[in-house]
């Protein structure tokens, strides 16, 4: 009985020293395993690195445009807008029926299309989409879903100046 | 004596290069090869007419590369050259354009038909995504080819696009910057687009159309539904050698008939070189196959549950659009071979919603 008892505890003791050789070999694997993998995905994450950085362009240099003149006052004929270039950006300039004059980004706040005057409707169209803002830049109807950014309008004896809006 | 010593040599090609590549095994398997007959049949063609389709793509395309300039100077000049001062360049220009539609029309015939026959349910599941992403590319080469020209339609069309993938949640500004090579659409999209249609599709394109056709040899064209509870006589098939593939061959005649009827009396349009700082014109429009989805965009108000419309619209396509992919996932009725009426309601549904939208698309303006 107790030579039995003795056996069992022997095999017992053995069995845990041979888990715990094993566990410790498959932490050793497993150690190994992820550091290899690990390794790897590092490894492509290096690869991968600059072919995304390349991909990326680089910030394009804005053209330093502080204002620009777009003629005389009587150049551009009351009730009719026009497209003129504010740097690399579209800038519709509109003189209203009643003379004034005033200026906006032409680049539709809906999907980047280029918006123009229609004078029997008296507002700002966007053909791509039917976006329409009313003659100070508000979006009133079609998808548009923020008014046209605004631009300044001084003239300077005879000369109509175009000026970025600060705020 | 003439013929027999044709025989020979015809023998002697095959002992040459049956000694070196075992090719009877192959001979054996094309005649194994069958399709089944009944009333479907038709719609089995469909990706073959795809296939050929392709095939004219590329060698118009290299054609078209020995004058085609890709710069934002040159490009509208150079496709005017091709169209006025080449011989056939017209033709040629012309062919590559009607072939895209037809084949984007074949490509998305054949998705509908696999997807009514059921043909996506197990095991073919790898032949449907890797189809799946065929149609994507086939879009996406339609989409870069469509700026190529740099006119004010497809300037305009490419800006609304590109500006629509830039809506995305998280990811959108990394994409929209990736496409057009910048915050506009200027000439370092047009390279964009350039090298995305000639070298970088094409290669995926090639890659994934191997595998899809590999898939199909190796476990053998789709059968009908019906044929599960029917005894073996009763199936019929037609070999594929020569029968189908005879039949193949003249419905290829019949689509390069086609094909060369519209381009000579249709000749592709290139209207006006694109200005970015010209109003966009009256009626720009996609072409036909994404008219559903611009329509869509204009009537979508600038704000829908609090969400912005654009996102909405996106959001919903998308997930759509998800849900269309996964269908071997999660129709589990045909896959265990049952009917699923369900699936055959919400493709004819897609169907017609699309066919509405896109012929309000060329209605209205």
């Amino acid at each position: 009985m107790i030579i039995n008892q003795i056996y069992y505890s022997q095999t017992n003791t053995d069995e845990i020293m041979n888990d715990s050789t094993k566990s410790n070999s498959s932490s050793r694997r497993d150690f190994l395993s992820i550091f290899l993998k690990g390794g790897f995905l590092a490894w492509f994450g290096v690869i991968l690195y600059p072919v995304f950085k390349y991909l990326e362009p680089p910030k394009a240099k804005e053209e330093k445009v502080s204002q620009i003149n777009i003629g005389k006052v009587e150049d551009m004929p009351k009730d009719s807008g026009k497209i003129v270039k504010f740097g690399k950006k579209p800038v519709i300039v509109l003189r209203k029926p009643n003379g004034d004059y005033a200026a906006f980004s032409a680049v539709c706040t809906h999907l980047d299309c280029i918006v123009q005057y229609k004078k029997e409707e008296g507002q700002i169209y966007c053909a791509c989409h039917n976006g329409r803002y009313d003659l100070n830049g508000k979006n009133i109807s079609g998808p548009p879903p923020a008014p046209l950014e605004k631009y300044l309008v001084a003239i300077k004896k005879d000369d109509v100046f175009i000026y970025k809006d600060a705020g | 004596m003439m013929t027999d010593n044709k025989l020979s040599i015809k023998k002697k090609i095959f002992n040459w290069l049956e000694e070196r590549f075992e090719i009877q095994e192959l001979i054996d398997f094309a005649h194994k090869k069958s399709v089944p007959k009944f009333r479907e049949t038709i719609w089995y063609y469909f990706g073959g007419i795809a296939l050929l389709l392709f095939v004219v793509q590329v060698i118009t395309g290299i054609l078209l590369l020995m004058y085609y300039k890709g710069t934002e100077d040159s490009a509208f000049e150079s496709v005017q050259f091709i169209s006025t001062k080449i011989n056939f360049g017209w033709l040629i220009r012309s062919v590559h354009s009607w072939s895209a539609n037809l084949m984007v029309l074949a490509v998305i015939i054949h998705m509908f038909s696999v997807y009514f026959l059921k043909a996506f349910r197990k095991p073919r599941e790898l032949t449907w995504y890797t189809g799946i992403l065929l149609l994507f590319i086939s879009l996406a080469f339609g989409f870069s080819g469509y700026l190529l020209p740099w006119n004010e339609l497809a300037f305009f069309a490419t800006k609304v696009g590109t500006d629509i993938s830039g809506e995305v949640p998280l990811i959108g500004e990394f994409i929209l910057k990736l496409l057009r090579g910048g915050e506009d659409v200027t000439g370092a999209t047009l390279s964009r687009f350039f090298g995305m249609h000639v070298a970088i599709f094409p290669g995926i394109f090639i890659v994934l159309l191997t595998l899809h056709l590999l898939f199909i040899q190796r476990q053998g064209i789709a059968e009908p539904e019906e044929w599960k509870t029917m005894p073996k006589e009763e199936r019929e098939t037609i070999p594929f050698f020569p029968n189908f593939a005879l039949r193949e061959l003249l419905i290829w005649l019949i689509v390069i008939n086609i094909l060369a009827i519209l381009a000579v009396f249709f000749p592709w349009e290139l209207g006006v070189k694109a200005d970015p700082f010209a109003p966009a014109p009256q009626g720009i429009k996609p072409e036909w196959y994404f008219l559903g989805m611009f329509q869509i965009f204009k009537f979508l108000p600038a704000q829908v549950l609090f969400i912005n419309g654009e996102l909405f619209g996106i959001m919903v396509f998308g997930l759509a659009g998800f849900l269309w992919i996964l269908v071997p996932f999660w129709d589990s009725k045909s896959s265990s071979g049952r009917k699923n009426r369900i699936l055959n309601y919400a493709g004819i549904f897609i169907i017609i919603f699309f066919m509405i939208f896109t012929t309000l698309g060329f209605i209205l303006d």
